[in-house]
This record gives structure tokens, sequence and C-alpha cells, in this order.
């Protein structure tokens, strides 16, 4: 299988904060805002050289995507940033209406999301997210694997017109993406071909689907893994290309298996062409405290617990 | 995947009256009443109560006090712009917009029916000319407003924003965080209106959960508050709208307390919040348009 080398573990949310400073300098219309969080979103650089377009609203979110909805309409393309949880389930009701159904240009950015965050526990740790923002028409919902995709994912978002949820998260994880590349949103990456099982897997979950696969050829298992960045549009065309090749599927994603990833890959399965699927998610619970990769053995969302899954999807595969 | 049906900047000429006489300003109050009440009697439902107690306001925003380009665009820019956000009141607003000349005055008739750009609550969905933003939902419009504000200092355009809000709305959190930063952060281009009628649906304000003296809340987050007793009367509206516009640009929003009538000019819907959501039957529709005779023309 083709490899992929860490070039140096890195935060996601710092690939964002690098992504709005390259904004900041390409586009005088992207404005930042922030709940009290600017030091979390690493957008300290855009902030020093673009103080004019930057408001801080401090412990405030739904104003905050209140104000980010009036400033599109003066031709502004707003970036919200705070922690997932507070993009989403706190606000969602200013999302639908004043965002969604209003038509804004608003990015939401989504920082800490998952168990990833780790020691401030379930408080925080928000794994509805992607369920509650794919169900609002119009909003595209993209979770990005690495410093390197969301950095790309953060310019190609201001390019496109309409409301979007950019999640990523807190801890270094491998960087292993190229550093040159365009992002296209609605396009799954095929990272790695293979025969018997598709591994579909998005966010933090990607690499370890990488480490996965690499695991499983040595027992004899080809894995074709594919990294979708975004969830919705689902790139059901590449998918199903896959699936007919492989007859099976496992998701893998940090969020609840309910609303997820692996629901959107089951409808779309069904609808098409169903084959046996196994979710590694998390299991209709909440989270807790603990360090992130301890939560992660824990409930079940590592390169392990991906492994297993396709060796259990394989037993199912006529 | 879904793809609203909106475009992103759209715009239809409009006649605009200069200078309008106060006669033709209180005409045009009374047919505005009658195309109220005329809209929620035919679909059995909507809005009446807030909207006649505030259509002298619009009347006196949209055509003395606004300054309003002839072609209507998203973006607002060189011109001043507003923001409903107790959304409900739709029905004035739609036609204040209608009779202004935003889009035809026969589409009226469409309120609240299946295919009908004049939803219940306005929305921008369906690219109803002078509506930018969706309500209904509350205590959402003041942050759009600041936000609106704040692009028009962006843009360096020195037109004003103004939004209106009805006052049991304030019970609504999202307002207090609204109103704490346009304070703090000194958003002076923002007129914001309060619609003190004290009725919600369940009473009076005071009884259900009471607003105090609203004023002072303003004042204490920092704002310009100018109380307007006669909310009602067109001529004080205008000298209060003209008074508030004279102190924006010096460092506070300003907020208007206006207390009105809630179903002002129909007799039987004054003064109680029992019109706040129900339409007219047949004979309750003559009274009222008894009492407002046809002035402009019925649509």
């Amino acid at each position: 299988m083709k490899k992929y080398i860490d070039q140096g573990k890195k935060d996601t949310r710092s690939g964002y904060g690098a992504g709005m400073t390259e904004l900041g300098r390409s586009n005088p219309k992207v404005v930042a805002l922030c709940a009290d969080l600017v030091g979390s979103l690493k957008i300290e650089q855009f902030i020093e050289e673009n103080p004019e377009r930057f408001f801080q609203v401090g412990i405030a979110e739904a104003n905050m995507m209140g104000i980010a909805a009036g400033l599109t309409v003066g031709g502004y393309i707003p970036f919200t940033g705070t922690f997932a949880n507070f993009s989403t389930g706190r606000v969602y009701d200013q999302i639908r209406q004043s965002i969604a159904y209003s038509d804004k240009n608003v990015k939401i950015c989504a920082s800490h999301a998952g168990l990833t965050l780790g020691e401030d526990g379930a408080t925080h740790q928000i794994l509805e997210d992607i369920g509650m923002m794919k169900m609002l028409p119009g909003m595209t919902v993209i979770n990005t694997c690495d410093y390197n995709q969301t950095k790309a994912a953060t310019l190609a978002i201001a390019e496109h017109h309409g409301p979007v949820y950019l999640r990523f998260g807190r801890p270094k994880v491998p960087n292993f993406t190229a550093t040159d590349q365009q992002f296209e949103i609605g396009k799954a990456i095929v990272l790695s071909e293979g025969t018997d099982v598709t591994i579909v897997a998005t966010g933090h979950l990607v690499w370890e689907a990488l480490v996965a696969a690499e695991a499983l050829e040595t027992q004899g298992v080809s894995a074709e893994v594919i990294n979708i960045h975004t969830i919705k549009p689902l790139d059901e065309k590449a998918l199903l290309a896959s699936i007919r090749k492989t007859g099976c599927v496992v998701t893998a994603e940090e969020h609840n298996f309910l609303g997820g990833l692996g629901e959107s890959v089951s409808r779309t399965l069904t609808q098409h062409y169903p084959v046996p699927q196994e979710f590694v998610a998390v299991q209709d619970t909440f989270g807790e405290s603990g360090t992130s990769d301890q939560l992660m053995e824990k409930y079940g969302l590592n390169n392990k617990a991906i492994e297993k899954a396709v060796l259990q999807v394989l037993t199912r595969k006529k | 995947m879904y793809k609203p049906k909106i475009a992103v900047t759209f715009s239809s000429e409009f006649k605009n009256i200069i200078m309008p006489t106060l006669q033709e300003l209180e005409e045009t109050v009374v047919q505005v009443r009658r195309d109220i009440v005329r809209m929620v009697h035919k679909v059995n439902s909507g809005h009446p109560g807030g909207s006649l107690g505030c259509t002298e306001f619009f009347i006196a925003l949209y055509y003395e006090v606004m300054e309003l380009k002839k072609t209507f665009s998203m973006d607002g820019i060189g011109e001043d712009i507003f923001f409903l956000s107790n959304g409900h009141i739709s029905p004035v607003y739609y036609s204040v917009l209608a009779r202004k000349g935003y889009f035809p005055i026969k589409e009226l008739n469409t309120f609240r029916l299946l295919n009908s750009r004049l939803q219940g609550h306005p929305t921008t969905h369906d690219g109803l000319p002078g509506v930018r933003i969706a309500s209904g939902s509350l205590g959402q419009g003041m942050s759009v407003a600041i936000g609106a504000a704040l692009a028009k200092k962006l843009n360096g355009d020195d037109h004003l924003v103004y939004s209106l809000h009805g006052d049991g709305e304030l019970q609504e959190g999202q307002n207090w965080e609204a109103i704490m930063y346009a304070g703090s952060k000194k958003v002076d281009n923002l007129i914001a209106t309060i619609d003190r009628n004290e009725q919600q649906i369940d009473g009076n304000t005071e009884d259900v959960m009471s607003l105090g003296d609203v004023g002072a809340k303003f004042r204490v987050f920092g704002w310009d508050v100018i109380e307007l007793k006669e909310g009602n009367d067109i001529k004080a509206i205008i000298q209060t709208m003209k008074e508030a516009k004279s102190r924006t640009g010096k460092g506070k929003p300003v907020c208007i307390i206006m207390h009105t009538v809630m179903g002002n000019g129909v007799d039987f819907m004054m003064h109680t919040h029992a019109w706040h959501g129900k339409a007219p039957n047949d004979e309750q529709l003559a009274t009222a348009l008894a009492q407002n005779p046809e002035t402009l023309g019925d649509y």
C-alpha cells in the first residue's frame, strides 16, 4: 500500500490559524470573530496584522453568530471561532435562522471537537455536532485530518459562497498530507488503494485508518483508505466506486455513531449498493476526562479499533 | 444537494415619494392598517396587534427617515438599512415594503399562502426585495444589525442601520449579549427601536416577566436612550428619529424606547394582547375597515 510519512506532529487548529493568516493577507473581505478563545484558535497573527478585521465578542456565542450574519450583508466573509460545542449546540437556532435559512456566507470554524479535547471532559467534548450541522439545508460540513489539510480547507472555504461548518481539533497529530495541496470541497481522497475492504475515515481517524491498513496488509488484507474530509456534500460517486470493488466498508469518525459520517455512508449504501458496514464511532455516550490517547483507546477510536472492525466486517462479507 | 432559491443580489425599481406631506403619510398609515387586517383575515392567521401598533413607525422610517436607494441590493451599501427582529409583525413590514414599491402591491394577496414570498415570518429565502435576514425566532435581530453596522464602518459607508424589537422579545438573553457588545464596542451607527407596547402573548409584560425600566437597562449598558411617549404619533416619531440620527457617530449606540398601543387604529384591538396572533372574523374585519376608510386603494 501507499505509505505516508508523518512530517512531525502538529495540531489541526494551528492549520486553521495559518490559513487565517494567509487569508488576512490575500482576501480583504475575510473577517474573524472569536468568543474569548483567541489562543485556542491560533489566530493571533491574523489579529496582529488585521486588527480592524477582528471582532472579539467575549463569551457570547449567540451574539457572535448574529454579528457574523450581519457582516455578510455588507459583503464580508466572517470566520467565527470557538470550541465545536459552543459553535453548534449552544447556538443551533442562531445558525439555523440567521445563517442557514438566511443563506449567509458565514464560516463556522470549530476547534476542540470530539474526545481528543481531553481533560476538560464531556461538557466540552461534543460528539453530536456533525449531525446537527449536516441536517441544516445548505450547510457544507468539513472535518479535516491534519494541519496541512486544515490550512488548505480554511483557504478553500473562503472561496465558496454559502455557510460552512469547519471542524478540527486540539491535539498534536501526525501531519502527513501534502503542504501544497489544493482542497476541493466535496471531493473524497483515495489515500491508498485496496481490494478487500473500504475504510472511510474523517478527521483524526484518517491517520489511524492508514496505520490500521498497514497492519492489515501484513495479515494479507488489502484495505482501500478514503479520506472523507467533506461529510456534506458527500462524495457518493467515489464512495460507491470503491465499495463496488471491495464489497464492504468500515467508517471511522470521532463522533457519535448516530448522525455522523457513518450514517451518511449507510444511507448512500442502502439506497444504491447495500454491503456490510461496521462503525468505528462513539456508541451513543458522552465522553469524560482523560488524555487524548487514553480516551481514543477507551472509546474504541484508534487504529486497533479500526483493524478489529475490518476483520469483523470481512466475516460478514458474502 | 439543496440549493437556495435566492440570488446573492437582486433588485427592483421602486418609486420614491419625495417629501411626502403629513396628510399623505397619515393616509398611507390608514391604508397600511387596511392591508394588515385584510391580509390576516384572508388566511385566518398572522399577527395584527403588533403590526398595527408599529404602523406609524414603519411609515415614518421608510417614507421620511431612512435614506434609501432606488433599487434594492442585499449589501445595502450607500443607503440606510433596516432589520426587523420581531418578525411576527410581518404584515406591516410587507405592506409598507409593497406600498413603497419594493414589490407589487397585489402580492400582499399571497400572504402566508403556499408558494408565496410573503412567508408567515420574513425571510430572504425566496428573494423578497427589502428583506435582508430571516426573523421570527426572537432575540436575534440586534446581533445581525450590529454586524451590518460593523460592515458599514469597514466599508467607510456613513449610512445608518435601524432595527426594531418587541419589548417582550427582550426576555431573550441574546439581546443582552448584543446590547452589551454595542455599548462596549461603541457601535454608534445603529439606532435600535424597542416597541414598548407592554404586551406579549401571555399577557402584560410586567406580569409575564417584568422588563422594568428598559431605558435604564440600555443606559447602563452604554447606550444613548431616547424615550418616545407618543409612539403612534407620526410627527413625534419623525421628530424623535431625526433626534436619534443626530446623536449617532458620538461613541454610543442609540436606543429609542417607543411607547405604542398594540392594535392602534382598530378600537377593539387596542390596549390588549388578545390580538397578538389572532385574525378578525368577517364582521370584525368590516368594523376595522369602517374605522379606516380606503385612501390609496386596496390591493
